[in-house]
């Protein structure tokens, strides 16, 4: 094997053309005719797929490339099988490339799975004695023994994917390009596709990986490549990379969350709240309810900082912070909060009632917070209700799911809560404990918009 | 141009096995099968010979029987037609493959047109045993050979050309369509070559299609062929073609993934 590496990327730049919206209807005589035939091959409007990207990838190395969708990846992958050429930059790949782009791509479905198999191989670079070889491992790979003189066209969609991806693994490739087809048939068969995979590494061969799944990302490879905008956000250590990325994620989602659900109560409470009169305000929107003689103006999710926030990894503290406002002194009122999956199973609920706080007078601007010092959950979006009601439960201000927050995390755990627990084993059982790591930091928001 | 032409050389197994996987594809499912590529040129055979001589009876003109005639013409007609109106939109359907797939491109038009010469093939020994039959074939049937290469080079050229125009207008298809039905009137294959007015014969003979057709008419039905200078002229017009065919689309072949 040669010292120099499988693939070399430098400085290279993809931009796509974008014709003008009338390019399809376009006609070859209108052209000719308005003589604009060269203008309109011009284009309108350019789009850069990617931009600038950079690296090189050693022989015998898994590299990953991770990232949002539309952030480049899959052009990185089509630029290093030669399907598309760079606008600008070097790419070289040594060795013989196979890409699992799209699994039995060159099928035709009227010609039997033999046939298919023959021909694909000999697409894929194979010659005809080399087919004839591994014929019979391919059939057996792809567990099609049965089927493999029927025409393609009978396959069901696994029976085909998993066709062309045994074809495309035992061209025995240098460089195994991979574009997200993991998710090949039923469990066992992409278990055997990763299996194959891990073969592939084993036997010291280069592996261009786009996935979108970050855990895989993590296990196979040995340095991955974040993608953001078409522009390289970070690579090197799997982990250290797709911790940044998961921060980069969680603080975008923090955003979207902030728009999408965080100052709803805000909008009612100033827009949609009929103020009747000063002396009988009634509330009654949809999630929201109560007599109005107290009103919840602000609700606020809090992280140990004090700083706003939408989403929590399990373990941190979350204050919900609640702002109301009493227009006359009132000595009987609750303050309760609740929380619910996002299918509308109750978590946990409480108030000031049930944990035997005595109300003894509430008047003008008030702030209460509630504290959770961890909060336990799993991954998942939960929905937060907060109320303001007197001991008997006549509202004064009600509101139902108006506000959710989603815990994210890298264990995949499954329910609800999490206790807290520990594993141990003794006898015959020998595990070996997962690197400590520390759950996701959030804080780093500062940093992953830096990078950018 | 040379260095496509090794290339398409390092290709042949591949345009090989497309060509076979064409050919098995296309009769799939039928009960007759493979025996249709005989069936077919058979059955238009027997259409024109019962036509010609029962319903249209030709009293004009030379050619005689009309319906062998006109059989010598239509078989490498049919092979230049298909090919080329295949090819206009042989790039569209492979579209997965060009756009999933590193493959060499040009290799799809080069398989329509060996496809198509593979059923003009398999429609020769038809014509061949009514000539024999009509007691036509000479000696000279040796040299048929020369228009097929000649044909062949001349329908590549061509064919590369309109496969990669369409993918940019995808109108040349059914333009495409129109001119090769002008082209067929405006080729000796349903009239002979000789029996028109001067001014005609010098117009058709700017068709390259005329010099083919004509060899293939000279060498197979009249026994005697003395169009050399045009199926040679032809030849290196064809030549031409596949160089500037090769050139368009070289120069098209890195949008192909992206506009398919």
């Amino acid at each position: 094997m040669s010292s120099d590496p499988a693939v070399v990327v430098k400085d290279v730049t993809k931009i796509y053309r974008r014709f003008q919206h009338q390019h399809q209807f376009r006609t070859l005589k209108s052209a000719l005719l308005t003589g604009s035939l060269l203008s309109d091959l011009r284009p309108e409007e350019t789009f850069t797929a990617v931009e600038g990207v950079s690296f090189e990838v050693p022989h015998g190395v898994t590299y990953g490339v991770i990232g949002e969708n539309g952030s480049g990846k899959s052009t990185l992958l089509k630029l290093l099988a030669g399907i598309t050429k760079p606008t600008r930059g070097l790419l070289q790949v040594n060795g013989r490339i196979s890409a699992l782009i799209e699994l039995g791509a060159g099928f035709h479905p009227e010609i039997s799975g033999r046939e298919n198999v023959a021909i694909n191989g000999i697409m894929l670079g194979l010659s005809r004695r080399q087919v004839n070889e591994r014929f019979e491992e391919i059939v057996e790979f792809a567990e099609l023994k049965d089927f493999i003189d029927a025409p393609v066209k009978t396959y069901s969609s696994g029976m085909y994917m998993r066709l062309g991806f045994a074809v495309a693994v035992h061209v025995d490739p240098d460089v195994l390009l991979i574009d997200e087809v993991l998710a090949v048939g039923d469990e066992a068969f992409s278990r055997k596709c990763l299996d194959k995979i891990g073969e592939f590494r084993r036997r010291g061969k280069t592996i261009f990986l786009v996935t979108h799944s970050l855990g895989l990302a993590e296990k196979m490879c040995d340095e991955v490549l974040w993608m953001r905008h078409g522009k390289m956000a970070d690579s090197g250590d799997p982990k250290r990379v797709i911790d940044h990325y998961l921060t980069y994620v969680a603080g975008g989602e923090d955003a979207m969350f902030a728009r999408e659900h965080g100052q709803g109560a805000d909008g009612a409470a100033e827009g949609e709240v009929p103020h009747t009169t000063e002396t009988t305000r009634h509330i009654y929107t949809e999630g929201r309810w109560g007599g109005g003689e107290v009103e919840i103006q602000k609700v606020r999710l809090l992280d140990d900082r004090d700083e706003e926030r939408h989403v929590f990894v399990p373990g941190e503290r979350l204050t919900v912070e609640l702002e109301v406002e009493a227009t006359k002194g009132i000595t009987d009122f609750v303050f309760g909060i609740g929380l619910f999956t996002a299918d509308g199973v109750s978590v946990y609920g409480t108030n000031t009632h049930i944990e035997d706080f005595a109300s003894r007078r509430l008047q003008g601007p008030a702030t209460i917070r509630c504290e959770i010092e961890n909060i336990r959950l799993v991954e998942g979006t939960y929905l937060l209700d907060v109320a303001v009601h007197q001991r008997d439960g006549t509202p004064y201000d009600y509101h139902r799911g108006l506000y959710s927050f989603r815990i994210k995390s890298r264990i995949k755990d499954v329910g609800v809560y999490r206790p807290e627990h520990r594993w141990s084993f003794a006898g015959g059982a020998r595990l070996i404990a997962p690197e400590p790591r520390p759950e996701l930091d959030l804080h780093d928001d500062e940093l992953a918009s830096e990078r950018g | 141009m040379i260095a496509q032409l090794v290339q398409l050389f390092r290709y042949r197994l591949l345009i090989q096995t497309l060509v076979s996987r064409e050919l098995k594809a296309r009769y799939r499912g039928s009960v007759l099968g493979f025996l249709w590529s005989f069936v077919n040129p058979l059955l238009m055979l027997l259409t024109y010979a019962l036509v010609f001589t029962y319903v249209m009876r030709t009293g004009k003109g030379s050619a005689t029987p009309y319906w062998l005639f006109l059989f010598v013409g239509i078989l490498p007609w049919t092979w230049f037609n298909a090919a080329v109106v295949e090819a206009s939109g042989v790039l569209m359907s492979s579209g997965g493959l060009i756009k999933k797939v590193l493959f060499p491109a040009e290799v799809l038009p080069v398989v329509t047109v060996m496809a198509n010469m593979v059923h003009f093939s398999l429609g020769l020994p038809i014509l061949l045993f009514f000539l024999i039959l009509q007691g036509k074939l000479t000696l000279t049937a040796l040299l048929l050979p020369l228009p097929i290469i000649v044909q062949f080079i001349f329908t590549l050229g061509l064919a590369l050309f309109v496969s990669a125009l369409t993918v940019h207008f995808r109108d040349v298809q059914d333009i495409l369509n129109h001119v090769v039905h002008l082209w067929f009137w405006a080729s000796p294959v349903i009239y002979v070559y000789g029996e028109q007015n001067v001014q005609l014969r010098i117009a058709l003979r700017f068709n390259p299609l005329t010099h083919i057709m004509l060899s293939y008419q000279q060498i197979l039905f009249w026994g005697k062929f003395d169009h050399w200078r045009g199926l040679a002229l032809t030849a290196i017009l064809g030549l031409i073609g596949v160089a500037i065919g090769a050139f368009v689309f070289d120069r098209l072949r890195d949008t192909l993934a992206e506009e398919v």
